[in-house]
């Protein structure tokens, strides 16, 4: 049955492409809507009979069986929304019917790379999925054409080529010590394999995850790329991408194939807390609303990989909820930057300031988005860096917790300049006729801030239903 | 020294030409060139079908795409190639130095050179491994080329407006 969650879009994407009419065009924003509201919904409701139904013909078709745990589906939730989201604002944002086509087909694209990612059990299937989304994403940063989107483009689809380069070196030391690709093989032969074989193969394919998560050091094409692709495609790149391809798989990878052994657990909570600082000090000096918010993400990004470099349950439950908090409200803020870029044709923000007067739902909106960020109670920000710190305290990193509160601090630090800066003030000169943008991007910027609210508020059902079973992973 | 290792310097030294050379004809010879010698490498390794595979679509079919593409761009001026090449040079000069400093690094690592892979080539037919055992690859594989069908289209059709 999890079959279908590849077979339907890419089904889909063949017939609307089929040349029969104009119909098929219009029809490909409904489609991509209607695909992306089930993705979320089956996964919410993830006890239905749609996870554990045979369809022997379906089932039979690739012959391999896939992971669906609870892991995988907060990770379709998340998938699910923000491509949801960036087809809500692509629409607002692409005048032209045919951009608009264009730009569903590589989204879906993108999403059929990332659910065979968050499913797949092999670490060859996983790397073929990788580079479909990869893929996908070196065409949406270049959609405009213009020279900063070829730009960002680049600088991912090279640093994205060292990383791939690295990750097949490795899975080729997996395959010379264990002789399959399965990751559970790979993992029960790594305990027999040449120490030093199998530690160069880890240390190698972490290095090509970092690349792909934006940790730092491997940091450099993210804020490049995220500024200078189209509105829709930073939602989709910050939202979801970066952490599918990078974040969930260094998760994954680390729980089901090399364990959390000391010298893993050492490199993820070091990178996660050199991504913190790195970013949150970084993000202070930046004039530009994105590259800020870019700046922004590397540190959370941190906070992500600290938590399950703790190798904990509660560590690792921390995370993926940092995660897929870090997706809705970073989803939020960079739809709620693109209103700003549309309606000043700027991002510089000193040149902008008083904007809560004109645009008051964004101005409130950003506001839900910052202070989660910051981890202010009772948003759901808050709870995922708490059950972080809780994690680093009880194995005993009291360093590193401490570290990661100070930061929190600094994020609120440059939260607070920015919405100073853009919303907050007296109206600057020549935005007196500045409005809100469309319904249809106020709608995404309201419903983010609600999940982002009620996350919070129902912390204790998330918790029980989607994060506490989280622990599967680990027992695996 | 093992020929392997004599071929492996050579294709590196290739690569190196490849993307140090100031023109792209003479990159993509370059490509075509690192290409073939990873092709006798892989035949060296009791791979025929791995090489075959290598010879006809990367050493063929993908320098014969270079070639007609690059026939078709307006090539750059001999300043202007000179300018580009030294800049490169003065941003990457690095890579080089950590290429090096990794390969010092690996050799302090002492890796057993006797390791037997743990697979046991030759057993599986590679039909029976391409459309039995790898299907959810080759299905991947499907949705790579449209990807990139679509890019082509994407980024490289120009509309009827633009000049």
């Amino acid at each position: 049955m999890p079959s279908l969650i590849i077979l339907v879009p890419l089904l889909g994407l063949i017939i609307l492409n089929m040349p029969i009419g104009n119909f098929m065009r219009r029809g490909a924003f409904w489609f991509a809507i209607a695909l992306f509201s089930a993705q979320v919904l089956l996964a919410v409701f993830h006890h239905s009979l749609a996870w554990t139904g045979k369809l022997p013909p379906v089932d039979a078709l690739f012959k391999v069986g896939f992971t669906i745990d609870h892991l995988t589906f907060i990770m379709f939730i998340c998938i699910g929304l923000v491509s949801f989201s960036s087809l809500l604002v692509a629409r607002h944002a692409m005048g032209d019917e045919g951009e608009l086509f264009k730009f569903i087909n590589l989204l879906i694209i993108a999403s059929v790379g990332m659910s065979g990612i968050v499913m797949v059990k092999d670490i060859f299937s996983l790397y073929i999925f990788l580079e479909i989304t990869s893929i996908a994403s070196f065409i949406l940063i270049a959609f405009r054409k213009d020279v900063y989107g070829l730009e960002g483009a680049f600088k991912y689809l090279v640093l994205s080529a060292v990383a791939t380069i690295l990750m097949l070196t490795s899975i080729a030391l997996f395959i010379l010590v264990s002789g399959d690709t399965s990751f559970s093989t790979i993992g029960a032969s790594l305990q027999s394999g040449n120490r030093v074989i199998v530690m160069l193969a880890i240390g190698i394919f972490i290095c090509g995850l970092f690349i792909k998560g934006g940790v730092v050091p491997f940091h450099g094409w993210l804020p490049d790329a995220y500024m200078s692709a189209p509105a829709p495609v930073s939602i989709l790149l910050a939202g979801i991408i970066t952490k599918a391809a990078g974040i969930y798989t260094l998760i994954r990878i680390t729980s089901a194939v090399f364990g959390f052994i000391e010298p893993v657990k050492a490199i993820l909570m070091l990178a996660g807390t050199v991504s913190i600082l790195f970013g949150a000090f970084a993000a202070l000096g930046q004039n530009d609303f994105k590259r800020m918010l870019a700046y922004s993400s590397i540190s959370q990004i941190g906070y992500i990989v600290l938590g399950a470099g703790t190798g904990t349950a509660l560590g690792i439950a921390g995370a993926v909820f940092h995660l897929f908090n870090h997706s809705v409200f970073k989803s939020l803020l960079f739809v709620n930057a693109s209103a700003v870029e549309k309606e000043l044709k700027t991002n510089d923000m000193n040149r902008m300031g008083g904007l809560s007067y004109r645009m008051p739902i964004t101005s409130a909106t950003s506001m839900v988005g910052f202070l989660s960020t910051c981890g202010i109670p009772p948003l759901s920000g808050f709870w995922s860096k708490l059950l972080i710190l809780i994690a680093l305290w009880q194995t005993g990193h009291f360093a590193y917790a401490t570290i990661a509160v100070l930061a929190s601090v600094l994020t609120l630090a440059y939260f607070l300049m920015m919405q100073r800066k853009v919303f907050f003030g007296k109206l600057a000169l020549g935005l007196e006729n500045v409005k809100e943008r469309g319904a249809g991007i106020m709608f995404v910027s309201i419903a983010l801030a609600f999940i982002t609210i009620g996350a919070g508020i129902f912390f204790p059902v998330i918790y029980n239903n989607f994060l506490l079973p989280i622990k599967e992973i680990l027992v695996k | 020294m093992n020929l392997n290792i004599f071929l492996l310097v050579i294709m590196t030294l290739a690569a190196l030409w490849t993307v140090m050379a100031r023109s792209l004809l003479k990159a993509t010879m370059g490509l075509a060139i690192t290409s073939a010698i990873l092709t006798i490498l892989i035949f060296r390794m009791a791979s025929p079908l791995a090489a075959v595979f290598e010879l006809s679509v990367c050493t063929g079919l993908i320098t014969v795409v270079f070639v007609s593409t690059i026939s078709m761009t307006k090539p750059l001026t001999h300043k202007e190639i000179i300018e580009a090449s030294k800049d490169r040079l003065k941003r990457f000069w690095y890579l080089p130095v950590i290429m090096i400093l990794a390969a010092i690094g690996l050799c302090f690592l002492k890796i057993p050179g006797d390791i037997k892979p743990a697979l046991s080539t030759g057993t599986m037919d590679v039909r029976n491994v391409l459309w039995n055992l790898r299907q959810l690859d080759m299905f991947g594989q499907v949705i790579i080329i449209i990807a990139g069908a679509l890019g082509v289209a994407i980024l490289f059709k120009e509309r009827k407006d633009e000049p």
